[in-house]
C-alpha cells in the first residue's frame, strides 16, 4: 500500500493531475523515482524517459504546441546540459516547467556533484528561469504549484529545486 | 545528389490539411519559408538540437495531425540520442526528413561527421527505428509522399542534396513568441 505512506513526490504528483500536466520527460534520478513510478501507472500521464536532458526542453515545448502541458525531471547535474536549450521557451514564451532534485550540497558524498550543484541556481537564473526552492516535505507541494502556475499563467520558464536536505544524501560504501 | 530547395517545394506542393511541418536551425527554414507562407509551418532560428525533441512532442500531442521536419544534418548529429528516444516512444505519425549536405554551409561549409565516416540512415536504425531510408534521386518523390502522409511512423528519411548555399527566405516574424502563436494558431486543441 505504498501509495497510502506520505510521500512529498505524490504532492507533485495531485498538482500535475490538478494543472493537467499529462507528459513528463526525465533523465532518471533517485529522487524522482517514486514520482516517476507514480507518472507511469497512469494512462493520462506519457512519460518519456530522455538520453539527455535537454531533450525534454524540446519536447515539452513541442507538447505545448500540441496542446499538452508537460515537465521535465532530472537532477542538478542535468541543468547544465540544458543551457541553450532553454532558449526555445525564452523566446518563444512557451511555458516550461523543471523539478530538479538537488545534489552536491547537504552531506554530498561525491566531489563530482559539487560544481554543478553549486552551479544550478546560477545558471537557471543567467537563463531568465524563475527559480523556487523546497527544503521541507510540507512546502514541496505548494512550491511546485506556485512554480506551475508562474509557469502556464504567465508563459514563462520556472524550476523547483529540491533540496538534498529532504531527498536525503546518498552515502556509498565501497566493496 | 538532390538540389534541396525545389525538391522540399515539390515535397510540400499540395499539401493535406492534416500536415504541420517544422524546420531545424539553417537552411532547413529558409527551404521551409520558400516552398510559401502556412501558418502551419514553424521555423527554428536558433536552439540547434532541439527541432528533433520538439516534432516529437508535437507528434504526441496531437495524433491525429501528421507531423512532418525538415532539418539538416548539423542538427541532427546534435542530438542522435533523441532518435533512439522517439524509436522508443510510440510515434507513428512523425516523419523527420534530414537534408544531408555533408557540410556546415551555412558558417563556411565545413564539413560534418556524415562526410566522412558517419551514415545517419544506420544511426537511426541502430537507435531503433524500422522505416528510415535514403533518397538519391528525385525519383524516389512517390515513396516520400507515402511515408509522410501514409506510413506507420516515426520514420527518417535522409535525403542527400547539394552542398550550396542558397537565398534565405525569412519566416513571417524572427520573433518566436510570434510564429509559436500563429503555429498554434492552425492547431485546434
Amino acid at each position: 500500500m505504498a501509495d497510502l505512506i506520505k510521500d512529498w513526490r505524490n504532492d507533485i504528483y495531485a498538482v500535475f493531475k490538478d494543472l493537467d500536466i499529462t507528459m513528463v520527460s526525465h533523465v532518471p534520478d533517485a529522487g524522482h523515482t517514486p514520482l516517476i513510478n507514480l507518472c507511469e501507472k497512469d494512462n493520462e500521464i506519457d512519460v518519456v524517459t530522455l538520453t539527455t536532458e535537454q531533450d525534454g526542453v524540446g519536447l515539452s515545448c513541442g507538447a505545448y504546441a500540441g496542446g499538452r502541458r508537460s515537465a521535465l525531471l532530472m537532477q542538478s547535474s542535468g541543468v547544465g546540459n540544458c543551457i541553450n536549450a532553454l532558449a526555445l521557451p525564452n523566446i518563444c514564451r512557451i511555458p516550461f516547467l523543471t523539478l530538479v532534485s538537488m545534489r552536491g550540497e547537504w552531506g554530498e558524498f561525491v566531489p563530482w556533484q559539487v560544481p554543478m550543484g553549486l552551479g544550478t541556481p546560477k545558471v537557471l537564473e543567467a537563463m531568465d528561469i524563475k527559480v523556487f526552492r523546497a527544503d521541507y516535505e510540507e512546502e514541496v507541494g505548494s512550491t511546485v504549484d506556485a512554480a506551475a502556475r508562474f509557469a502556464f499563467n504567465t508563459n514563462r520558464s520556472a524550476a523547483v529545486l529540491l533540496s538534498q536536505k529532504m531527498i536525503g544524501a546518498k552515502q556509498f560504501k565501497n566493496g | 545528389m538532390i538540389d534541396r530547395r525545389p525538391f522540399v517545394q515539390k515535397i510540400l506542393k499540395n499539401r493535406k490539411d492534416n500536415l504541420r511541418v517544422v524546420s531545424g536551425i539553417g537552411t532547413s527554414t529558409w527551404d521551409l519559408m520558400s516552398a510559401g507562407d502556412n501558418i502551419g509551418n514553424f521555423g527554428f532560428i536558433g536552439a540547434m538540437g532541439q527541432s528533433i525533441p520538439f516534432a516529437l512532442g508535437l507528434a504526441t500531442a496531437q495524433p491525429n495531425l501528421r507531423i512532418l521536419l525538415f532539418t539538416g544534418d548539423g542538427d541532427t548529429l546534435m542530438s542522435l540520442g533523441s532518435l533512439a528516444t522517439i524509436a522508443n516512444h510510440p510515434v507513428s505519425n512523425l516523419t523527420v526528413i534530414v537534408l544531408d549536405n555533408e557540410s556546415y554551409v551555412e558558417t563556411g561549409s565545413q564539413p560534418t561527421a556524415t562526410a566522412g565516416k558517419s551514415d545517419l540512415e544506420l544511426i537511426a536504425k541502430g537507435s531503433g527505428f524500422d522505416n528510415c531510408y535514403t533518397v538519391k534521386s528525385e525519383d524516389d518523390y512517390d515513396k516520400i509522399i507515402n511515408t509522410v502522409y501514409n506510413e506507420e511512423g516515426p520514420s527518417l528519411i535522409v535525403i542527400k542534396c547539394e552542398a550550396k548555399a542558397t537565398p534565405l527566405v525569412f519566416p513571417h516574424s524572427f520573433d518566436g513568441a510570434i510564429s509559436m502563436n500563429r503555429f498554434m494558431s492552425s492547431i485546434k486543441t
